[in-house]
């Protein structure tokens, strides 16, 4: 469906253009200029340039060890819960129930983590991961296990790794049951007279009708787990000591915490930056799967 | 074919029990006394009690957090999809100066993180006099919620085709009746589907909604916070605040079963 050519469609956006604009814009201004001014206090602020910016980029400074250490950190906990969170949703979208009440009933069971407030996600796992009082911390010590989730480093990151593929594995899930759904029979059908395998089935029907929707899910966790706060905010505070400490995490200990206006100011930057660029590769790429989807969809 | 749908329902039936159990256990401990709660570990409650939720049901402190959440997240949601109705119907039928330009810097605030806007938007909404009020944080909310609806609402309003745009123009309908008598019964499951993200996604944040708020109109998520830090651990009325937060996606849920997908997708699946 070819669209016409018309701006004075340009007053339907205006508003949306205007709202986010006041959203988005204004306080990234304000970031801007903090970035590049220092401060000491009592609302003094004094021209520094690019100094913050050398600083962050620069590993071998504080800002700097610390800015690197929260991404990788942070990249890795990504690099983590999409390798699992994946495969699984894969798994379960191909699991689902075909027809029946079983699809409404499964839905819903599915998409209840969705909607719980993170921090309430955040305490739920707290509580179920205590030793004395939740019943995982409970199984775990019983069968002997020196399970600690706020004393040792490897425990708060296993514990924080299940709790994020508990709040969004669904969400992988959904998208790619929403894919399957799009296969018409026929091609079953086909496949069956071919006598072909499960496997078969799986790697040249399924998976090429998901490609598109995969994208939009890695996309998604991508993003979202890149700037997660409040979940592992709640579970370990960032701890213990800084094993937790994502990105926003410390972003927002340098700004609301220490009040540090420039570094945070900076730092906020790179991050947005970063967000920016890989948002921007994300959309191309699903801009390009959708228009040669439409040319294939043409050509048959 | 029957023992590979066999392990599809051992999947199905292992995944549903490991997302049931930690909400399982939050609803048990709500219901527990907190002597039983600390006293080890029961798998049920051997004597329910509702005393927690009758404390958050007529202490103020407690149940006013949830009017304020509600406020905030209402409000969000009826400026959200006001504003973006008209700019999705845009989107979707015509193209224009920067249109695709456009489309991705919204997308681009929808991936942004709340952590860099905490501080810029303390300061904004504390410069123009409405910090800690429901209206700071439903237009912080929609830094994100206002892309994330036009996004859905562009994906469902595509699904209608052009020719009764110009049918009711022939008609002799101006824009703005043919908008709203025609256009939006014909989208209306659209508009309920991005209602409810948006509604669901202010609902769950946490960071802008704490950081724009001090006593008046703070939310339920960080009253839960503030009083669990206060002197000895009341877990039974933790556990029932959580739940009754639980509550308000549990009960839409169902309408919206299956666009879950769609909206989650910002309606592109």
């Amino acid at each position: 469906m070819e669209k016409t050519l018309n701006n004075r469609a340009w007053w339907l956006v205006a508003p949306v253009f205007f709202v986010v604009a006041f959203s988005a814009v204004v306080p990234l201004m304000t970031v801007v200029n903090y970035s590049v001014q220092d401060t000491f206090g009592n609302n003094q602020f004094f021209w520094n340039g690019l100094g913050w910016f050398g600083e962050l980029l620069d590993p071998s400074t504080d800002l700097g060890g610390r800015f690197f250490a929260a991404l990788w950190r942070n990249l890795l906990f990504s690099a983590i819960i999409l390798a699992i969170e994946v495969p699984l949703g894969i798994l379960v979208a191909l699991s689902m129930p075909r027809d029946g009440w079983k699809v409404a009933a499964t839905l819903v069971l599915m998409a209840l983590p969705l909607l719980i407030p993170w921090n309430v996600v955040g305490t739920i796992w707290q509580v179920f991961a205590r030793t004395d009082i939740g019943l995982l911390g409970w199984v775990a010590s019983a069968l002997g296990l020196d399970y600690n989730y706020t004393g040792n480093a490897l425990h708060a990151w296993i514990t924080i790794v299940v709790m994020d593929v508990w709040h969004w594995t669904s969400l992988v899930a959904l998208l790619c049951y929403a894919g399957l759904k799009s296969i018409p029979d026929a091609y079953y059908q086909a496949a069956r007279i071919d006598g072909a395998s499960r496997w078969a089935i799986f790697t040249t029907i399924q998976l090429p009708k998901m490609k598109r929707v995969l994208l939009i899910a890695v996309l998604l966790r991508f993003m979202d787990s890149f700037m997660i706060y409040t979940e592992p905010f709640v579970l370990t505070g960032g701890g213990p000591g800084n094993a937790t400490t994502f990105l926003s995490i410390d972003l927002v200990k340098l700004a609301l915490g220490q009040f540090d206006l420039g570094k945070a100011a900076a730092m906020s930057l790179v991050y947005n930056l970063i967000v920016l660029a890989v948002c921007w590769v994300f959309y191309t790429v699903m801009t390009h799967a959708g228009s040669g989807r439409a040319e294939t969809e043409i050509a048959q | 074919m029957n023992r590979s749908s066999r392990g599809a329902t051992l999947v199905m039936v292992l995944y549903l029990l490991f997302l049931m159990l930690p909400i399982y256990w939050l609803v048990n401990m709500s219901l527990k006394t907190n002597y039983e709660i600390t006293s080890g570990v029961t798998l049920w409650p051997r004597a329910i009690t509702f005393e927690h939720y009758i404390k958050i049901f007529t202490d103020s402190s407690w149940y006013s957090g949830y009017i304020n959440s509600l406020s905030y997240v209402v409000l969000n949601t009826i400026i959200s999809i006001g504003l973006a109705l008209p700019a999705a119907y845009a989107f979707s039928r015509y193209r224009f100066v920067g249109d695709k330009h456009l489309f991705f810097w919204l997308l681009s605030n929808r991936m942004a993180p709340p952590a860099v806007f905490a501080l810029p938007f303390f300061n904004l909404y504390s410069a123009i006099g409405l910090f800690d009020t429901p209206w700071a944080v439903a237009l912080a909310h929609c830094l994100f919620n206002v892309p994330l609806a036009v996004w859905i609402l562009e994906g469902f309003m595509s699904g209608v085709p052009r020719e009764i745009d110009e049918t009711a123009a022939i008609d002799g309908y101006s824009f703005p009746r043919f908008f709203v008598k025609i256009y939006m019964p014909l989208i209306a499951s659209g508009i309920g589907v991005a209602a409810f993200f948006c509604f669901m996604f202010s609902w769950v944040e946490l960071l802008l909604a704490r950081t724009l708020t001090a006593t008046n109109a703070k939310p339920i998520a960080a009253i839960m916070t503030r009083t669990v830090s206060a002197a000895g651990m009341d877990w039974g009325l933790l556990a029932a605040a959580g739940v009754l937060t639980i509550i308000p996606g549990a009960l839409v849920i169902w309408f919206v079963r299956n666009y879950i997908a769609k909206g989650f997708a910002l309606g592109r699946v």
